[in-house]
């Protein structure tokens, strides 16, 4: 009789278990070996991190489920009172017992969880380790301060034989308290390696296809995207998307499943194309694949961002446009710009410039509103009232966010403003008023 | 001999190791351990003596445990009281009252938690009644009713002292340091903190009523006392039921103490913390790795469980970052370098990735902005960058300030190890001038 993997675990279960998990044997080890037997103790809390998508709660939820240990998965994200977390832990461990005889208080502290949870523990005790699943541990920072040292040590506190597992993306370093708190055992989930990810991928085929073939497609697709994205879910969403279109030279015959250069030449250009449009959302996945079925060209669509040109008024087009030009012009050079007939200024002198870096890598700078009024009389060729209109539509621009006051100390005397768009969208601006504006931009000359 | 011998009972290897298990991982995780704190006899002698004198002789007193993490406060506290409850004379004389700052977050929790623990009228079940104001009053009352000669003691522990300091006036100790100084009920004040300057924390009425008697747990073992504390933490007791496993176990122990590459783990260990919670965490990581075919820790389970507990988390998260990301990681590097430290915003560090792209890239294809955009919020996610101001919604997230939260070290580190790294975004990392 050979030795048991684990004690403590049914070896057939086991092997189910490193089947359905694939290329996390270490870490399943790792933790299994932690756990020890059910009835043992584990260490009170684990703190596991690793990127997004690198199995973390997958792999600790099919492991507890499938060995059939009491657990409470509770995700921090759902969790926007701490009460809420408490009752999905004393509910799945304590079932009943738990709702009908005595309830938590309407605002329940930390202090009446653990007595509660000892009052049930006396009539229930663990007859094995209890696991608490802190999915998105990071949320709890933002928590009561007193709550994540209280479930580090909640082993101590409630006297029971109960373990509570972190999972995060972030690293324990940026989780510990100023004055410390009990230290949970860290444990790194790695990104999978391009191997990995290949044999992930390949393991969902297409029916109507070979496996050798969905193979080489996955192969095409993480030689595009790999060194863009190492997200396992971003990439099995974008090979599901894009798999129609890697079988319909095959599907009208003008290749064969050994054309692998053929059926590359004809995908390449596709994922190059997915990865500005579907990976950023610029295009949903469903106009996505009904624009494939539609064998339209992809760059018809449009996407999110070149909705973003807004219809304005005609003052509040050139008022937008002056307060871009002060934005990003430095003030001593407004003469040059602006005014008609502003003396001598030396071309030399003026075209020294004395700071290295432009305003379009700095951001946008502050100006007065009396700024912003000049250069708006000068650059708008007729002449201007200075109605409440026109004030108004300068408010109403901060309201769309076009414009974003800086300072809140007095919304009348001499406010200051920012401009708070892209050169992209000023330009697209200008041009239906036709203004060139940079021509009038100090980065440009 | 023999005969007696014979007598033992032998169990199979399976079940000795589980036996093994569930002893040890008491001891690591639940903090049971077979010796008392270790290196402190004369904080123990005194802090015995002091709470006898409450129990018995009905003297108020009052004292603070400070020591830092895993010093064995609470151990130290909870031998005593173990050992106070096994007097006849103590026993059924003391009331214990045992608080935390970390449950008890508020006054009102904490009265609400002493009147529970002292069984008082106003108790029904497990509800207790009255508003805050009441519950002190009472509470106040029932305590002051009582004098030294007649009323039992009672003994408060108050773990996690500091943070009961920061509750409002600090009543909480305010009452109970002034019954502990005047004639009233006996009771006995002991504080967990593991802050040094806790004393400074307390309002000047309140620290005037504190005794001032402070026991320190300042670790004082040198390299072979941790080394013996080792030993005896892993022995097995003389009552296991095999003996003869647990005398082969007992000597793989001083083997394994004895071991000159374990013990250059656990010197290193020593090194960076003498405080026992995190030796009980190496050697659980190294209990772990004990199995069947495995049936004693050996130096190779100790190097391994050292090098879980001491990797680099941020080397880790560095490593399975894209090849887009470490790019604007090591730009930002750059940036760093040339400003000192200045903050810098999104528009700086894809100007800078640009000319790199321009000037010397071949791995590397040109990537859309958006695309570089996304790749920079993943590192904010992951709390790599860090907002200079907090997110504030009205400037524009390109020209949003931002710091960089790793080493020059970490990055150049995590660099050479990174798996299939482009020699030329190796090479752009390393020159001076980006």
């Amino acid at each position: 009789m050979s030795a048991p993997l684990h004690p403590g675990y049914a070896d057939d279960r086991v092997r189910l278990l490193i089947e359905k998990l694939p290329c996390r044997e270490t870490q399943l080890n790792t933790l299994l070996a932690l756990m020890g037997e059910p009835e043992q103790y584990c260490y009170p809390s684990i703190f596991i991190y690793g990127h997004r998508a690198t199995g973390k709660s997958y792999v600790i939820q099919t492991l507890l489920r499938e060995l059939e240990l009491p657990h409470a998965v509770v995700s921090c994200v759902e969790c926007v009172s701490a009460g809420i977390l408490f009752e999905q832990v004393l509910l799945s461990f304590f079932g009943s017992a738990y709702s009908s005889s005595n309830a938590l208080p309407r605002k329940p502290s930390l202090s009446d969880f653990i007595r509660l949870y000892r009052q049930l523990c006396v009539q229930f005790p663990a007859t094995q380790t209890r696991y608490i699943i802190l999915d998105k541990a990071e949320l709890l920072r933002d928590m009561d301060a007193n709550l994540l040292p209280g479930f580090l040590r909640l082993q101590e506190l409630v006297e029971d034989n109960v373990t509570v597992i972190l999972l995060s993306e972030i690293v324990w370093d940026k989780f510990r308290p100023n004055t410390g708190c009990f230290e949970p055992l860290l444990l790194h989930f790695p990104n999978y390696s391009k191997a990995e990810l290949q044999q992930i991928l390949a393991r969902d085929t297409h029916p109507s296809y070979s496996p050798e073939l969905y193979s080489s497609y996955i192969n095409i697709l993480l030689g595009v995207f790999y060194s863009v994205c190492r997200d396992l879910r971003e990439l099995r969403h974008l090979a599901a998307l894009n798999f129609p279109k890697f079988c319909e030279p095959l599907e009208t015959g003008e290749a064969k499943e050994k054309d692998a250069h053929k059926l590359w030449r004809n995908i390449e250009p596709q994922l190059k194309k997915a990865m500005q449009t579907v990976y950023l959302r610029e295009v949903s996945s469903v106009q996505w694949e009904e624009q494939q079925s539609a064998e339209g060209e992809v760059a018809e669509l449009r996407g999110l961002s070149s909705h973003d040109h807004v219809e304005l008024p005609y003052y509040s087009k050139y008022l937008l446009i002056a307060a871009y030009l002060a934005s990003y012009n430095p003030a001593r050079t407004d003469r040059r710009f602006f005014l008609k007939h502003h003396g001598k200024i030396k071309k030399t002198n003026f075209l020294k410039k004395h700071e290295k870096t432009s305003n379009h890598l700095l951001g946008p700078k502050p100006f007065p509103l009396d700024r912003l009024l000049a250069i708006f009389y000068s650059v708008v060729d007729s002449r201007v009232a200075p109605t409440a209109s026109v004030f108004a539509q300068i408010s109403s621009l901060v309201t769309l966010q076009l414009l974003s006051q800086v300072s809140h100390d007095d919304q009348l005397d001499a406010p200051k403003y920012k401009c708070a768009v892209s050169l992209d969208f000023i330009r697209a601006i200008a041009r239906t008023v036709g203004f060139d504006v940079v021509r009038h931009l100090y980065d440009f000359l | 001999m023999s005969k007696r011998k014979s007598k033992d009972i032998h169990l199979p290897a399976g079940e000795c190791l589980s036996q093994v298990q569930r002893l040890l991982r008491e001891r690591f995780c639940h903090q049971q351990l077979p010796v008392g704190p270790f290196g402190f006899e004369s904080q123990h002698k005194h802090l015995l003596e002091l709470l006898k004198r409450t129990a018995v002789h009905g003297e108020s007193n009052s004292v603070l445990i400070v020591g830092p993490r895993g010093a064995g406060k609470s151990m130290l506290l909870n031998c005593v009281l173990k050992e106070l409850m096994e007097m006849n004379e103590v026993k059924k004389n003391i009331l214990l009252v045992q608080l935390s700052g970390l449950l008890q977050t508020d006054d009102g929790i904490a009265l609400k938690e002493i009147t529970r623990q002292l069984n008082l009228e106003n108790v029904v079940g497990d509800k207790v009644f009255g508003s805050f104001a009441e519950n002190l009053v009472f509470l106040l009352e029932a305590l002051k009713k009582g004098d030294r000669s007649s009323s039992r003691p009672v003994l408060f522990t108050l773990d996690e002292f500091d943070l009961f300091a920061h509750h409002k006036n600090q009543t909480l100790l305010y009452n109970l340091l002034d019954i502990s100084q005047s004639a009233q009920t006996p009771v006995a004040v002991v504080g967990l903190t593991c802050r040094l300057d806790v004393l400074e924390l307390l309002e000047k009425r309140v620290k005037s009523r504190f005794s001032h008697r402070q026991i320190h747990l300042l670790s004082a073992v040198d390299f072979q006392g941790f080394l013996r504390g080792v030993e005896l933490q892993l022995r097995l007791p003389p009552d296991f039921p095999d003996r003869r496993f647990a005398e082969d176990w007992n000597a793989g122990v001083e083997a394994l103490c004895e071991d000159k590459s374990a013990e250059a783990v656990l010197r290193k260990h020593f090194n960076s913390s003498k405080d026992f919670r995190s030796l009980h965490m190496l050697l659980m990581l190294a209990l772990s790795r004990v199995t069947v075919s495995n049936p004693a820790i050996r130096p190779a389970d100790l190097l391994e469980a050292s090098r879980l507990c001491t990797s680099d988390a941020k080397a880790n998260v560095l490593h399975g970052l894209s090849i887009l990301e470490l790019c604007l990681v090591i730009a930002m590097k750059h940036l760093n370098d040339v400003y000192e430290g200045e903050p810098f915003n999104f528009q700086m560090v894809h100007n800078e990735f640009k000319k790199f792209l321009q000037r010397k890239s071949h791995s590397v294809h040109n990537f859309e902005k958006p695309v570089v955009v996304k790749a920079f919020e993943h590192l904010q996610e992951l709390e790599l960058i860090k907002p200079m101001d907090g997110a504030s919604v009205r400037s524009q997230k390109e020209y949003q300030l931002v710091k960089l939260m790793l080493d020059h070290t970490q990055i150049m580190e995590a660099l050479q190890k990174y798996p299939q790294c482009p020699t030329d975004v190796k090479q752009w990392a390393t020159s001076a001038f980006g």
